[in-house]
């Protein structure tokens, strides 16, 4: 797992020294901050992603669940500039993680499947926004000054909106490989069975994931809607499969318990770079759906290779044996 | 051997009989949409107007038969809509190159089989989870889409290909509704009549027993992978044709639309049990529901959350409804 994470830096370093070697200027620290606050939010998103996929399940409503937070506190902030920003910010992560624990209640004590738990409330979330606004846009010129201010503000060299990012990877590093419920969430999509013997609530711990997954979704539908100062119903429509994307080249196991937090900043960095470098090389940014594409083959075929030569290797021992 | 025999054939008319009760009561909910449709637009009962409707469902419908016996199988193909965008991508192609409507219809349902066969691919042969293979080659496809037309369009199809979206067999009859009722009888033997439908049912319910059994669970699932391509083919040559025109953005999101119309239809998302009727009925309840709001001026995305919560409340009630059956007995 570790050759796993080292070979997709090395990818990812070799990627920037590619196009260093014509573009000098792309691998400059600053323009590699840049690319850096540009996938914070998939960062983010990709953590809680994959704390779901370790479960066993799958969070399709992530983006649905963005957009509706950030419409949210755009109309808040429109309609009541006088809110203080972090309450607004709390607002977006109590009702993000509440439309979390929807698709967590769902598949927990209804027992619905997670991807069709998820697609519905993706629809509904979506549709949500569209009852919410009406179909009207929350433009640049209705939003206070401070809301639009604050993942810009620079705060030690780096934007606010990176830091953020890193706060959040800090606390998921922390749950995940500090905290009962964090080997909870391996055990439970790694062998559910078994997880029950050890006296784990597998369906609990697929909502705390689920939770998890929405709170993450609520604070960057605010940072999105802040960020790009524009809030309407088709806000990161289909960044879903992105986010899937960045878990999945990152090494994170759709069939659960296998995944890790740099694993997941990885592949969620390298689809970062490359979005950020298609317009650099001049190449048209139609290119990038196909090779975020091959990519996310490639990665799965290179998970699917490693697990099957493991199953080899044990076969072979105990024949030898 | 006794023992081995009545295993599944408990297990069957269990499941058989499950579904007869929720096809009923999907037929129920067609026939009560239908009636208050009738009932809250005096336009809906027009001959026309139904017409209109059925193409609402008819292409999604040509994709959902294949796709209802994929995840019968326990597998899914998320890279449709994708394939008729590349199919469509493909025509459009082909037609700047002075292709005519025979060729242009052979370009179509030709670009989805190799769709297919890779997804087969991918799937069978490097063993691949089919939901994350055919989310990455539903980039792919509609990336490669987007690689040879940008924010252009191919246009000016020749008349005769019209025929396939436009035409009608007699009066409010149209092709594409004569092609979908062909292929849900066709689909409907091929599940239910055949072995090879047999062998669907019993990989989707244990793809190791099925494997010990005899039955070649790589071939089966890569033809119903290739199957599920090729009539991604055929959706994508009725759509453009209807069309008239091909965007890379054609067909964007009905990969969703057209998995929520087999769940909604009784497949379990989970492989091993599902019927062609209840998928028929399921595309006719999506179909009025669109075109029911449509009349009532309902926006889609409003629509989308009804369908959302139809999908989510389809498979909650039959759950909720077994939960409270065992306190009964107790």
């Amino acid at each position: 797992m570790k050759s796993r994470e080292l070979l997709l830096a090395v990818i990812i370093v070799a990627l920037v020294g590619l196009i260093a070697t014509r573009f000098p200027a792309f691998a400059r620290p600053a323009n590699l901050a840049n690319v850096l606050n540009d996938t914070s939010i998939l960062i983010m998103l990709a953590l809680g992603q994959m704390a779901v996929i370790l479960t066993k399940c799958i969070d399709l409503s992530v983006a649905a669940n963005l957009a509706l937070n950030g419409m949210v506190v755009a109309m808040l902030n429109a309609t009541f500039p006088g809110l203080p920003i972090p309450l607004l910010m709390l607002v977006a992560l109590c009702l993000g993680a509440a439309l979390g624990a929807v698709n967590g209640l769902m598949v927990w004590k209804l027992d619905i499947p997670p991807i069709v738990a998820t697609l519905g409330t993706l629809t509904i979330y979506r549709g949500a926004i569209f009852v919410l606004s009406g179909g009207a846009w929350v433009n640049a010129h209705e939003m206070s000054p401070a809301f639009k201010a604050l993942p810009r503000a620079s705060l030690a060299g780096l934007p606010v909106l990176t830091w953020i990012a890193i706060v959040a990877i800090l606390a998921v590093w922390v749950l995940l490989t500090r905290t009962p419920l964090g080997r909870a969430f391996y055990a439970a999509g790694g062998n559910p069975h078994a997880a029950i013997y050890t006296g784990i609530d597998v369906g609990r711990t697929r909502c705390a994931a689920y939770i998890l997954s929405g709170a993450l979704a609520g604070i960057c539908g605010y940072l999105w809607v802040s960020r790009y100062a524009v809030a309407y119903v088709d806000v990161a429509g289909g960044f879903e499969l992105d986010v899937i994307a960045a878990c999945v080249i990152g090494g994170v196991s759709i069939a659960g318990g296998i995944g890790s937090v740099g694993g997941a900043i990885l592949g969620a960095l390298f689809l970062g770079v490359i979005k950020n470098a298609l317009p650099v090389i001049d190449i048209s940014p139609f290119w990038q759906l196909a090779i975020s594409g091959t990519a996310i083959i490639a990665a799965v075929a290179f998970n699917a290779r490693a697990e099957r030569t493991k199953g080899r290797v044990i076969l072979k021992s105990a024949e030898t044996a | 051997m006794t023992d081995a025999r009545i295993v599944p054939d408990r297990l069957d008319t269990r499941a058989s009989r499950l579904l007869r009760s929720w096809e009923a009561l999907l037929l129920a909910l067609a026939v009560a949409i239908f009636i208050a449709n009738a009932f809250a637009s005096p336009y809906f009962l027009d001959p026309w107007n139904l017409s209109d409707a059925t193409f609402n469902f008819t292409e999604k419908a040509m994709i959902a038969f294949p796709m209802a016996l994929l995840i019968i199988s326990g597998e899914i193909d998320l890279s449709v809509a994708s394939i008729i965008a590349l199919a469509s991508t493909a025509m459009g192609h082909a037609l700047s190159l002075g292709a005519g409507t025979p060729e242009l219809v052979l370009i179509g349902l030709g670009t989805g089989l190799i769709c297919g066969a890779f997804n087969g691919l991918l799937v069978t042969r490097l063993g691949l989870p089919s939901i994350v293979a055919t989310i990455g080659t539903m980039s792919l496809f509609r990336g490669v889409a987007y690689i040879v037309l940008g924010d252009k369009a191919y246009t000016g199809y020749p008349e005769a290909f019209a025929t396939f979206g436009q035409g009608y067999v007699a009066w409010v009859v149209s092709v594409e509704f004569v092609l979908f009722w062909i292929l849900a009888a066709a689909f409907a033997v091929l599940l239910h009549v055949t072995s090879f439908g047999r062998t669907v049912y019993a990989i989707g319910n244990n793809p190791t027993a099925a494997l010990f059994s005899g039955i070649r669970v790589v071939r089966v699932k890569f033809l119903l992978f290739l199957m599920t391509g090729l009539f991604s083919g055929l959706a994508a040559v009725c759509l453009t044709s209807r069309l008239g025109s091909t965007r890379p953005s054609i067909a964007l999101g009905w990969e969703l639309e057209i998995i929520t119309m087999v769940v909604l239809g009784g497949v379990s998302i989970l492989g091993g049990s599902g019927s062609i009727f209840g998928v028929v009925i399921a595309a006719f309840v999506l179909g009025m529901v669109t075109f029911g709001f449509g009349l009532m001026n309902v926006p889609g995305i409003v629509m989308s959350i009804f369908i959302g919560v139809l999908l989510i409340a389809v498979i909650a009630l039959p759950r909720l409804i077994a939960r409270l059956r065992p306190h009964r007995h107790a």
